[in-house]
């Protein structure tokens, strides 16, 4: 018998896309800035990538292997996740730093709210704020280049101090930070892969870097000041917060309206807390709160059905 | 005395103000900073659980349904305000680091709970029994909280050094996070040991 007399449940029409793959596409977006970050920070960036994705991995398979669940260690999403925390840690970070906040983000965020497509927070995002608030000194030692260690250009502004890279230099990353944050060139290739591949809508990231520029513009006291602006777009983690974090299929909103009041409250919320809190760099703090908004923004921008009656 | 024996013992586990009815949370969460506020905080409130389940359970038949609450209330009050002086008394250090957490077992829903729920439709006796066992389930679960925290989060375990030498601590667990992600962890624990020994029986 044919293929074509299968009888099965709907839907009868199948895209091609799987779990799999769509990882695979964040993978190969995220590459260039992976590569980047092993050449400008040299073996501490790559053996902290390697770390972050084997525990990372490791603890997905552990975790369905200890609980008796389907295995999913090879969908590719706990690799994405440590690649991900990875990119969002120093280069000098210890390696048992690697391991803890890839189980956390692993085991706790994501595995023990139901696993993939469950997690209410980005895991690799969550992973950091606990590492960031775990051990403070540790997350902000940016080894820079020799492993002199420096402040990222977002602490020299909060700290008041003017001997600033060249902007130049933010754009194309060599300035200290986390790995994959600096260059903003390389996210905003990987950015626009995904676009192009249609695993993200422009929609967030779009928004979320627009509001925080309106935002810098409007209240960082420096007038229209382009080249302010500028450290505040191109460094920092706005760009792999933007594409790479506050898309996040399980903790982003799936309405089209929603994903802009997403955009717009990440946005809001960088620009406060790097403008007025205490941290140089909110973008983490800002997309991990609106992750708790995402299930009521999911619920109140609901599309009317077609043929719906207005009440 | 084997209902007593019962009673006293569903308070630990089976009850567990904290790991099974989730009562009690602010003190819980908020003075887990360490074993030894952990433990001083349910000791505190076991012992206005245990007077305060003995007078209302002798009053039963007297304090009018309508105003049990307002009632109920005054008594935990007075027993809290005992508990406050003496450890003012006698724990000055314990008593500055529970700080406003004391006063506020006055109004810690085990307290309440149990008034309401046992002590005021049962004998003084047997109702001094569930305030013990209700107490200590509460001590134990606080302690435990506490002492988990305090390892991880300071690599100390009642003020003495526990981890090797090199060890960095998790700073996280001994702040407000650290607290939720420790009740999580071992109330989901607790359960599954409870859930494993009423299979096996």
């Amino acid at each position: 018998m044919s293929d074509m007399y299968i009888i099965s449940s709907s839907p009868h029409i199948k895209s091609r896309d799987s779990i799999q793959k769509t990882m695979l596409d964040v993978l190969i977006a995220l590459t260039p800035a992976a590569l980047f970050a092993i050449y400008y920070f040299g073996v501490g960036a790559f053996s902290t990538i390697v770390v972050c994705i084997l525990s990372s991995v490791f603890a997905e398979w552990g975790y369905t292997k200890l609980m008796k669940q389907k295995n999913t260690a090879m969908d590719l999403s706990a690799a994405v996740t440590g690649l991900l925390l990875a990119l969002n840690l120093p280069s000098s970070i210890p390696w048992w730093v690697s391991v803890m906040g890839s189980f956390f983000a692993i085991i706790i965020v994501k595995q023990l709210f139901g696993g993939l497509g469950q997690n209410f927070m980005n895991p690799a995002l969550a992973a950091r704020a606990f590492l960031l608030i775990s051990f403070t000194g540790l997350m902000t030692t940016w080894g820079g280049i020799d492993g002199v260690s420096a402040a990222t250009p977002l602490g020299i502004m909060k700290e008041g101090g003017q001997l600033m890279p060249p902007l130049f230099d933010t754009f194309i990353g060599t300035i200290p930070g986390s790995l994959g944050e600096t260059s903003a060139i390389a996210l905003i290739i990987g950015g626009l892969y995904l676009m192009a591949r249609k695993v993200i809508s422009w929609r967030i990231p779009t928004i979320y870097i627009a509001t925080t520029a309106i935002m810098v513009l409007l209240f960082g006291g420096k007038g229209f000041d382009l080249t302010f602006l500028g450290y505040h777009i191109f460094s920092g983690g706005l760009m792999i917060g933007a594409f790479f974090m506050a898309t996040d299929y399980a903790s982003s909103p799936t309405t089209p309206k929603g994903q802009i009041i997403m955009g717009l409250g990440c946005g809001l919320l960088t620009a406060l807390i790097r403008l007025f809190g205490g941290y140089p760099e909110g973008v983490s703090f800002a997309i991990l709160i609106m992750n708790l908004f995402v299930p009521l923004i999911d619920k109140y921008t609901v599309p009317k059905s077609f043929g719906e009656v207005a009440k | 005395m084997k209902s007593a024996i019962k009673r006293f013992k569903s308070g630990i586990l089976d009850e567990n103000p904290v790991f099974i009815q989730v009562l009690g949370m602010c003190p819980t969460l908020a003075v887990t900073t360490s074993a030894e506020n952990g433990i001083g905080m349910g000791l505190a409130t076991t012992v206005v659980l245990i007077m305060a389940n003995l007078v209302i359970s002798l009053l039963r038949n007297i304090i009018p349904s309508k105003v049990r609450i307002p009632a109920f209330i005054v008594v935990i009050a007075s027993f809290v305000t005992i508990v406050d002086f003496m450890l003012q008394g006698f724990v000055p250090a314990l008593y500055a680091s529970l700080g406003i957490f004391i006063p506020l077992i006055v109004v810690n829903c085990v307290i309440l709970g149990r008034a309401e729920g046992f002590a005021s439709k049962n004998k003084p006796f047997i109702s001094v029994v569930d305030g013990l066992g209700m107490g200590l389930g509460f001590t134990l679960a606080l302690g435990a909280i506490g002492a988990v925290r305090e390892i991880l989060g300071a690599g100390t375990l009642f003020g003495l050094s526990v981890m090797p030498a090199g060890y960095v601590p998790i700073s996280i667990m001994i702040l407000a996070p650290g607290a939720f992600l420790v009740l999580g962890v071992l109330l989901a624990a607790f359960n599954y040991v409870l859930a494993k020994a009423a299979n096996r029986n």
